[in-house]
């Protein structure tokens, strides 16, 4: 009965986005307030509607009810109550679901903010908004219906697949999402600005938390999918330029960009037409990578044909949409008044070449994984595009990126003195050159790339900290009064800072696997394996069973210059019900290092094979991640950006700060 | 979006994540090295956008015999990936080679930087640069203002 409850509350969610799309959208027209406030309470029906569908999903999960086929086909009554949950969106109709349920919060968060967002722009967002949710809703309702029953229930599911019985299921696909359908908000209020013919400051200033707080996410989903896949896929990558990994990357990098050119429209007033066509660009790219996943046209070109009735609705939801607003663009954006003036070495300028790499890596990005689908359209062609193409494009573009960031952060606005820019970042210059000869020689021999990549990432995390030391101390001073100083920074500036000494910290983990080392062999019982300085033997292999697999477990002691550092266990298992054999890699963290072993076929004589990385400062590019991610949050909580917070009259705790 | 990878690589392929087998390690470690690098290059043809170095599948492992075969044989690197290639067509390279039908893959980084840059350039031409000019009394009087007021909090 709540199963066809969910399904009856989606259908009504679908009614009331039409009514959300149609209403306001006039409303706005006819410059009706009554009509214009139609959108925030139907924005808000809608995101009850689609709580109670996805309310009544996870009720059909978590009791086993096994009359629903979406149940039948990824779960079991014997599986973990915290995979019964995450299995929700662990298959095609329920993380759609889960997707549309993220797009409706956005949406009543929008609602919410009544106070600090304009009435049209807010019945105009909302209406785009519905228009997503609208195409979303038929793509799930016709083609993907979670709440289909099957008659006669079978007594048992067929499980989750295995390799997603993970915690990581549970908190990378939300995060992802959170992430992809936050940049729907720009895209909306992008799109309510062109049907308004209007953009300003203040339009930035509204838009800029949204886009903060969906690259933020998106960029710990991101970390999160990395390092669930360097456990869980067992052979220690983090990065493969899948098809799948592109998908995000794209709208992370435009989001990135869309990010930084927010900042020059807020505070300069300038960037404002490649600010819009970027947040829809960005979106355009999140719908993309949907269908890139969804569709099957991943697997192969054939496996598209297979299932063309899903492939070919989010094919048409991506046209109309990314068509529909890039038409809007063309016709409206000439309307838009240009302004705000800068010199070209300035922060402005920074800023427009931080776009430039971060839009021209996405084209990279783009084009590596769609050529060989487009190639293979047009000639029937097959190539492949992997790892050694992206390596050798996608870099050159990045490092470059990277080498300018503490200078284009250090650039005053409007109009910048590169040579006194340069002589404020002196002493980083000097500790950084330092460092990197100094790992060079001490590790004479060894790959070069790892020192020039950690030294490059050390100037990015000192480049930070001088600028907040620079800006804050002085000699007269003293350190008391410096410290007060920092504190008194405004939050976006520290925002920035923190992300950018993660990005610095996540480039030193990426350059020192350079270092990585891997040891592969055939053990007995008491025979050892050596990977760089450390050593793992082998104590025992014991087979253990669990509820609903199971394995045989290698134990091994890991050794340093013969001294114990402990042991860690890495397990073969076997899902009885779908008879699947998966690799549980066993992983000691030793500082910012990890030894990583996996275990690999028993071979007839008794021996078991084993694979040994030695991985130093690993950590860092996941840790750096979330700094990053940290820094995007502190960002917004900056006074000036808060949603639903006016401006102060008085500005409190920064006038404390006396004036040089 | 990894677990959708993970979900469809397992359509294809049972993951144990075990790829090189001890028994297949050359005793020449400078040549089993070359071989690593090469097989890191080459596509595991059955799988997902793994390379065979990476691979559990049985196809990966019968490749990275051969690429071994063909070392030990004396052939070098260049020669065991045109062998390859000959075999199993340019679909088993990572790297697509540089070619009439690869041009626009490998111009576009280069083709949207330099247009990229050319464009935003122009725009800058386009508007005239700005004027720092001088503050007149009123302004100054209002910024000395401001200075006071600041200065007295």
């Amino acid at each position: 009965m709540l199963v066809e409850a969910g399904h009856f509350a989606l259908a009504l969610a679908l009614g009331l986005s039409l009514i959300q799309f149609v209403v306001p959208l006039w409303g706005a027209r006819s410059n009706d307030p009554v009509l214009m406030a139609v959108a925030p309470t139907t924005a808000l029906a809608v995101l009850g509607c689609i709580a109670f569908a996805f309310f009544a999903l996870t009720v059909a999960y978590v009791t086993s009810d096994f009359s629903v086929l979406n149940v039948v086909e990824n779960s079991h009554s014997t599986k973990p109550m915290i995979y019964k949950i995450s299995g929700v969106w662990g298959n095609h109709e329920g993380s759609m679901l889960l997707w549309v349920l993220i797009l409706a919060l956005f949406g009543g968060v929008v609602a919410l903010a009544k106070s600090s967002v304009p009435a049209r722009l807010q019945a105009n967002t909302l209406a785009v908004q519905a228009a997503i949710t609208i195409a979303f809703l038929l793509f799930i309702l016709t083609t993907s219906n979670p709440f289909t029953r099957v008659i006669p229930a079978p007594a048992e599911g067929q499980d989750l697949n295995p390799l997603l019985q993970d915690p990581g299921l549970a908190i990378h696909p939300p995060l992802l999402y959170i992430g992809y359908v936050g940049f729907s908000i720009s895209f909306a209020f992008a799109c309510a600005a062109l049907i308004d013919g209007r953009i300003d400051a203040v339009w930035a200033r509204i838009v800029r938390p949204w886009t903060l707080g969906a690259w933020a996410f998106l960029t710990l989903g991101i970390a999160m999918g990395s390092y669930w896949a360097y456990y869980e896929l067992g052979w220690g990558g983090w990065w493969f330029w899948d098809p799948v990994e592109n998908a995000s990357l794209m709208p992370w990098l435009a989001g990135t960009a869309l990010m930084h050119s927010t900042v020059v429209m807020e505070k300069r007033d300038a960037l404002k037409v490649w600010t819009i066509l970027l947040a829809i660009l960005t979106f355009s790219l999140s719908l993309l990578g949907t269908f890139l996943v969804r569709s099957g046209v991943l697997t192969s070109v054939h496996s598209f044909a297979v299932d063309p009735a899903r492939g070919s609705f989010i094919l048409g939801i991506l046209i109309i949409f990314i068509g529909g607003s890039l038409a809007l663009f063309a016709w409206r954006a000439p309307m838009l008044r240009q302004g705000g003036l800068f010199a070209p070495v300035s922060r402005e300028g920074a800023l427009v070449l931080n776009n430039l790499f971060l839009a021209t890596a996405c084209a990279t990005v783009f084009v590596g994984t769609l050529y060989p689908l487009a190639l293979e359209v047009m000639t029937g062609e097959k190539i492949s595009v992997g790892a050694p193409f992206f390596n050798a494009t996608f870099l050159p573009l990045i490092v470059p990126l990277l080498l300018l960031l503490p200078l284009g952060q250090t650039l005053a606005w409007k109009r910048g003195n590169l040579l006194g820019t340069a002589q404020r970042l002196y002493a980083v210059f000097g500790i950084v050159l330092l460092a990197t000869m100094a790992l060079l020689a001490f590790r004479h021999g060894g790959p070069v790339a790892a020192p020039l990549g950690i030294g490059l990432g050390v100037y990015l995390v000192l480049g930070s900290l001088n600028e907040i030391v620079t800006r804050s101390w002085s000699k007269e001073k003293g350190l008391s009064m410096a410290w007060r100083k920092a504190a008194g920074l405004p939050r976006s500036t520290w925002g920035t800072f923190i992300a950018h000494a993660g990005v610095g910290l996540t480039v030193i983990g990426i350059a020192a696997t350079a270092w990585g080392v891997e040891g592969l062999g055939s053990l007995k019982v008491g025979e050892s394996l050596r990977a760089g300085a450390y050593e793992a033997r082998l104590e025992r292999v014991t087979p253990r069973v669990e509820a609903n697999y199971r394995e045989d477990v290698a134990v091994l002691t890991v050794l340093r210059d013969g001294r114990e550092m402990g042991t860690l266990e890495t397990m073969k298992r076997l899902y009885v019900t779908r008879g699947m054999p998966t690799t549980e890699a066993g992983i000691m963290t030793i500082g910012l290092g990890q030894v990583y072993a996996s275990v690999g076929e028993m071979q007839p004589d008794g021996s078991v094979g084993i694979r040994l990385y030695h991985k130093p400062l690993v950590l860092l590019i996941w840790i750096g991640s979330v700094v990053m991610a940290l820094g995007g949050g502190i960002s917004l909580t900056d006074r000036r950006l808060r949603i639903g917070a006016p401006a102060r009259a008085k500005a409190a705790p920064v006038a404390a700060v006396p004036a040089e | 979006m990894r677990f959708v990878l993970a979900l469809l690589a397992s359509l294809v392929l049972s993951l144990s994540a075990f790829a090189v087998q001890p028994d297949e390690v050359l005793k020449d470690p400078a040549m089993e090295k070359r071989a690593r690098e090469i097989s890191a290059g080459l596509r595991c043809l059955v799988c997902q956008n793994q390379s065979i170095d990476d691979s559990d599948a049985q196809l990966a492992k019968d490749l990275r015999l051969l690429v071994r075969e063909r070392l030990v044989a004396g052939d070098t690197n260049e020669e065991v990936e045109s062998y390859l290639v000959q075999r199993y067509g340019e679909f088993v390279l990572l790297k697509p080679t540089f070619g009439t039908h690869t041009l626009l893959l490998w111009l576009t980084p280069a083709l949207v930087l330099v247009l990229g840059g050319l464009g935003a350039y122009a725009a800058l031409r386009r508007r005239p640069q700005p004027a720092a000019a001088a503050l007149d009394d009123e302004e100054r009087k209002a910024l000395e203002a401001l200075l006071r007021r600041d200065g007295n909090a």
